[in-house]
């Protein structure tokens, strides 16, 4: 075990992959010499050249792009979008073409790309810095989204994600990229796509992931200041859900509440919401309820702490949840 | 003019060809690093020395607002500021060669163009406070918004062009960007909208040597300004230092825009002195010598050379830029600590021109929220 940041959990997750798999490259702007705007690929260019760390042109949709081609030809490029908002230029490779290649040939290739996004806010950053676009992925069939809350997450689901044979969107929370946590890099993970329940609780569910993980046991722990025992259900991963756990936890606690930084309209609570009311229809004690963003762009860093949800947005969620 | 004729223009441009990128170019220049004034075989410019102190006036308190921007920023009044350090003369020399009625297209490190514009410098700070995303009107002085996402503006530039074209005006637009911009395909784009459709827009690079981290290396083989030649119209690379050449190098390029000419490539081949923005560390990535070697190149230094060799300026002159500048700075630091914190509710307004039921439905759940803390100890949770 080692005590280590979320960001250099990641680096050592790269680092441990690329040792293991010479298959394995890094792409991206700035990710070379710099170490990334954030350091996550510090050093990495350094031992592992510039055959194998690559400081691309600035130009997401050629990342994406060619790192489908450099699938094709066996390579398990992991590239890195700098900052949530400039993903937009790869969409369309991501969409229309990594997505689909493996349905396209009938299961002949295989895309193993994972495209690392730091994102969601409460960085004081400006425009494009701060927004949480996973649900425009999730949408998408063919791509698998994930976002670890802690650094051990980070750095195992991160092994995984290079590992598997899918794309896989990995949305790193970037506001938590200097917590730390333990990592034990000799443990036997969880499967990549297993909901864990991060708080054991009885009153009512809160079910969240990345970012907003931290802000949801904080909630729980100010709840029971309050003589409520809320259960943290920690996703990690967006597409697919783990509904059977948080079914479990639902069928439990009879209370729900989902909680995510991005716009609540079409977003990943709102399926969640669905398909747990479906399944847990006779238990259930009050209706769904989202905490998340508002119908409005990100807003400029003075008021991003309005925006976001935090404590008092969960709890007064929660409230309403218990009042039913 | 046909595609043949203008692509012929490019090679003849007065900027020999090299095989790589990175390797010294021969650019357009007027005024030599140490303030000597050339000629060119095919850019002249001939200024009284009142417009030769209005750019120096430009430059100077173009860079002591840049200053003051950076020095707010360490204050924590700014939560970023883009510096232009030594982008001054070419800026201001391709701002000062548009008309009023032309409409320039800006990345996010235009300041001084948005001074020779005349945007308020308190406009362009707002963004970087984390108080509004960019919110004057581009209208008032044909000063586009700031846009973050590298390179969607060359396409925006190219549109508005086309509306110029299709209204019968003879205005030019002109569409900043970097050298690392240049890779992304929204540019490629412009070029080719441009190109097709005769446009009159001015593609203005400042290859500042650096994107980010990146040296230009990393995005091309040739020298910028010879991409063009492949869209079909002239590539031009000028000294970005040179305040007079980029100033006859824009003229030049927006009179052949207003003329039917249709687009142009200027690469102005210039550096950026500082960090790529307050959040960078350049010394992680290159070595200070380089800096050096380009101080020597300085845009203000070298106009003052040749004003003081002219006997064009007197100390009288330069005392009163200096109290301006001064004032400029104060106006600024004063002008920003006084910028308040948006209301919470704005976060609502503007998202649609013709109102939105989903927004009015969260607006209103949102002030309910605010008003249930109102009897509740400010702030504190719960
Ligand atoms: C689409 C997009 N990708 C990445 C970024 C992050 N980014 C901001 S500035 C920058 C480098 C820009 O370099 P250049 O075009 O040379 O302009 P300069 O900053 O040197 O003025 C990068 C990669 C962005 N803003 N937009
Ligand atoms: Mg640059």
């Amino acid at each position: 075990m080692t005590a280590m940041t979320l960001a250099k959990a990641i680096n050592s997750s790269l680092r441990t992959a690329m040792e293991s798999d010479p298959k394995v490259l890094v792409m991206g702007e700035d990710v070379g010499k710099l170490g990334g705007v954030f350091r996550v690929t510090d050093g990495l260019q350094k031992d592992f050249g510039e055959e194998r760390v690559i400081d691309t042109p600035l130009a997401e949709s050629g990342i994406v792009g060619s790192a489908i081609g450099l699938a094709l030809r066996g390579y398990r490029p992991v590239v890195e979008i700098q900052f949530d908002g400039f993903v937009f230029p790869a969409y369309d490779q991501i969409v229309t073409q990594l997505a689909k290649m493996h349905a396209r040939a009938l299961g002949k290739v295989k895309m193993p790309v994972v495209i690392r996004i730091p994102y969601g806010g409460g960085i004081g950053a400006v425009e494009h810095h701060s927004e949480s676009p996973e649900a425009l992925f999730a949408h998408v069939a063919g791509l698998k989204v994930i976002s670890p809350a802690t650094p051990s997450d980070a750095y195992w689901m991160l092994q995984q994600a290079i590992e598997c044979d899918d794309p896989v969107i990995f949305f790193e929370p970037k506001r938590r990229y200097w917590d730390k946590g333990e990592v034990d890099t000799a443990a036997v993970p969880a499967p990549l796509h297993r909901a864990l329940v991060a708080r054991e609780g009885t009153d009512l569910t809160l079910a969240a992931y990345g970012p907003m993980v931290k802000v949801c046991l904080e909630a729980a722990k100010a709840a029971e200041e309050e003589g409520r025992n809320l259960e943290v259900v920690d996703l990690r991963s967006i597409s697919p859900v783990d509904f059977d756990t948080l079914q479990a936890s639902v069928e439990k606690t009879r209370r729900l509440v989902v909680v995510h930084e991005a716009p609540v309209f079409f977003g990943s609570g709102a399926e969640i919401a669905s398909r747990i009311t479906e399944r847990c229809f006779y238990h259930l004690e009050a209706p769904v309820l989202r905490v998340g963003g508002f119908h409005s762009p990100y807003p400029p860093a003075r008021v991003e702490e309005e925006y976001l949800p935090g404590l008092d947005r969960v709890l007064d969620a929660v409230d309403r949840a218990l009042a039913f | 003019m046909s595609v043949k004729s203008t692509a012929a223009r490019s090679s003849r441009g007065g900027a020999k060809r090299r095989g790589a990128a990175g390797q010294v170019p021969e650019l357009v220049q007027l005024l030599t690093p140490e303030g000597e004034r050339v000629e060119h075989s095919e850019y002249s410019i001939d200024l009284s020395p009142e417009e030769l102190r209005g750019l120096y006036r430009d430059m100077v308190l173009t860079r002591r607002f840049d200053a003051e921007a950076i020095t707010l920023q360490r204050q924590g009044e700014l939560g970023l500021w883009a510096s232009l350090l030594g982008q001054e003369a070419a800026q201001i020399g391709s701002g000062r060669a548009t008309r009023p009625d032309d409409y320039v297209f800006p990345t996010y490190r235009e300041h001084g163009v948005a001074w020779t514009r005349g945007v308020d410098p308190l406009n362009l700070l707002g963004m970087f406070r984390g108080v509004n995303n960019g919110g004057w009107d581009p209208n008032t002085n044909n000063f586009q918004l700031y846009t973050i996402v590298i390179g969607s503006q060359t396409l925006h530039a190219t549109g508005y062009a086309m509306g110029v074209a299709k209204d019968g005006a003879d205005s030019a637009v002109i569409a900043y960007f970097g050298d690392g911009a240049s890779s992304q395909g929204d540019v490629a784009e412009a070029f080719t909208f441009s190109a097709v459709y005769n446009a009159p827009v001015v593609f203005f690079c400042q290859n500042n040597q650096w994107a980010i981290s990146e040296p230009t290396e990393k995005q091309t083989r040739v020298p910028l300004y010879q991409r063009a030649a492949g869209f079909g119209f002239p590539g031009v690379r000028v000294d970005g230092n040179d305040v007079l050449a980029v100033l006859a190098v824009t003229r030049a390029a927006l009179e052949r825009a207003r003329s039917g000419g249709g687009p142009t490539l200027v690469e102005a081949f210039t550096y950026r002195m500082g960090a790529h923005t307050t959040s960078d560390d350049a010394s992680r990535y290159r070595l200070d010598t380089e800096r050096q070697e380009w101080e020597a190149k300085d845009p203000i230094a070298r106009l003052k050379a040749y004003l003081d060799n002219e006997k064009a300026a007197d100390d009288a002159f330069y005392a009163e830029v200096e109290a301006e500048s001064d004032a400029l700075a104060k106006r600024v630091r004063e002008g920003v600590r006084a910028m308040p914190d948006p209301d919470p509710m704005t976060i609502f307004d503007n998202v649609y021109a013709d109102g939105h039921a989903l927004v009015d439905e969260e607006r209103a759940q949102f002030a309910a929220y605010r008003a249930s803390f109102a009897d509740t100890q400010e702030g504190a949770v719960r």
